[in-house]
């Protein structure tokens, strides 16, 4: 049979992993653009609140974030619903891994879109707004086209950082690749097995991922020259 | 706050009276890993940047694949995998070996830092300029002179920006080794958090500690690409 049987519950888990990578990639994006806006910004206090964050955030290892976090948001959840008087609600594990995988990594990305938002000449931009464009305009048809392309390398990396920072999301119980492999190596005696299953899964997802950004990348340097030497 | 600093600001730092444990644990998986790390991967970044394929291969296979999975599985592997085989354990020196968690995640920490550093080495090798090769050659250097003279000791200067980045991110790691029982900061903090059930406190400590020692991290690199890379400073004028 295949994988003696535990096939599903382990696909079942690759799923939930890279559901989990994609979702918090989504928002730690959305995060790294905001960050990066607030770190160019003419604004004091919103530069020093992104930078604190950026510092603070990529200072401390994710995985003391990841239960800082969740412990603390769960504590403060019971408060809320004791004072409240309704029922314990328990934080599910994978929207805890969501929130603070975007949160971490929404510092990693504020530092890869600082740098590509500054590497896009100035003269684009004043050119964007000469013809009247409005702001929200410029960032879409000028600045994000041409950022895109000095950020995909950061972006590349910190996805397949993330892929694996995935794996720690397991501690926190939720039924991920890992967790899925080790209870079927230990219902089955055969850890070693499966915990070189778990690793094949993942070295796959990154493989994958490689060669998708490989071609993200070809994509987004259309029409730009490499210096011949 | 000040109780739990009181009770267990040793813990945090040294010992718990019994083991060491907390920052010294840490500070110890951190240099053990980096140390033996370094020492394999300036051989196998000179084998990886080899002409002969049969040589570079090898190497290549062992860092895509340390490199495309979590250092958790590869900790998971060495420490509950390899033990829960039968031939293991009936050897005695190896049972001895895997039986202990901190020797387990000591080979997955090293072999996992030494797979990064292979890379980033050899990445600086292939960027040596070509006329400083070709300078070594024309002095009649041997490819072992040639190594030993020329391009380690550059290569290695201008890989340490990037080394020292992998040094932070190898402590961010350590993290990991209290699933396999070692008892570093992150394990005390959780044991604190089970104690006391400020879970906000336990781990906020255990946060500003990792933080201190990434700052003296930082300071220690940067006062080495000063003394290092001097070299490579913009000149002023």
């Amino acid at each position: 049979m295949f994988l003696q049987g535990f096939g599903p519950l382990i696909f079942e888990g690759t799923l939930q992993t890279i559901k989990l990578a994609l979702v918090s990639m989504l928002l730690s994006v959305l995060i790294g653009l905001v960050g990066a806006s607030a770190k160019l910004s003419s604004h004091r206090p919103l530069r020093y609140l992104a930078t604190a964050y950026t510092t603070l955030i990529r200072s401390v290892p994710d995985l003391v974030i990841m239960l800082l976090l969740f412990y603390s948001l769960q504590i403060l959840l019971n408060q809320l619903t004791d004072w409240a008087g309704i029922e314990q609600i328990d934080i599910d594990p994978f929207l805890a891994g969501v929130v603070t995988l975007g949160f971490i990594y929404g510092a990693y990305f504020t530092e890869t879109f600082r740098g590509a938002f500054q590497a896009v000449p100035r003269g684009q931009l004043e050119a964007a707004t000469a013809y009247g464009m409005k702001p929200w305009l410029v960032f879409r048809r000028v600045l994000f086209p041409q950022m895109m392309r000095f950020a995909l390398p950061g972006i590349g990396n910190n996805w397949q950082v993330m892929i694996k920072a995935t794996a720690l999301v397991s501690i926190i119980g939720l039924a991920d690749i890992v967790k899925a492999t080790q209870d079927a190596g230990k219902s089955s005696m055969q850890l070693f097995f499966f915990s070189i299953v778990g690793g094949l899964i993942y070295l796959a997802i990154t493989t994958l991922s490689n060669g998708v950004l490989l071609w993200l990348e070809r994509r987004y340097s259309v029409g730009v020259r490499k210096a011949e030497l | 706050m000040n109780e739990i600093l009181q009770q267990y600001w040793q813990a945090y730092l040294w010992s718990d009276g019994y083991h060491i444990t907390g920052v010294a644990m840490t500070l110890w998986l951190l240099t053990a890993s980096i140390a033996i790390g370094f020492v394999l991967a300036v051989p196998l970044a000179v084998a990886r940047v080899s002409p002969n394929p049969l040589i570079r291969g090898p190497v290549w296979f062992y860092t895509y694949v340390f490199r495309g999975t979590p250092l958790y599985i590869q900790l998971l592997v060495f420490y509950t995998g390899i033990y829960s085989i039968e031939s293991v354990r009936a050897q005695p020196l190896l049972d001895a070996f895997f039986r202990e968690g901190i020797n387990c995640t000591l080979l997955a920490f090293a072999l996992n830092t030494c797979a990064y550093t292979v890379e980033i080495f050899a990445g600086a090798i292939r960027a040596t300029p070509y006329g400083e090769i070709e300078a070594a050659r024309a002095y009649g250097m041997s490819s072992f002179t040639l190594y030993r003279r020329v391009i380690l000791p550059s290569a290695l200067r201008r890989a340490l920006p990037y080394y020292s980045n992998e040094v932070i991110l190898m402590l961010h790691s350590t993290t990991l080794a209290f699933t396999a029982t070692v008892p570093d900061i992150l394990k005390v903090a959780r044991d604190v958090n089970s104690a006391t059930y400020a879970s906000f406190e336990a781990f906020g400590i255990a946060g500003a500690l990792y933080a201190v020692i990434v700052f003296a991290l930082v300071w220690l690199f940067r006062r080495g690409e000063q003394r290092w890379l001097a070299f490579l400073k913009p000149q002023a004028h």
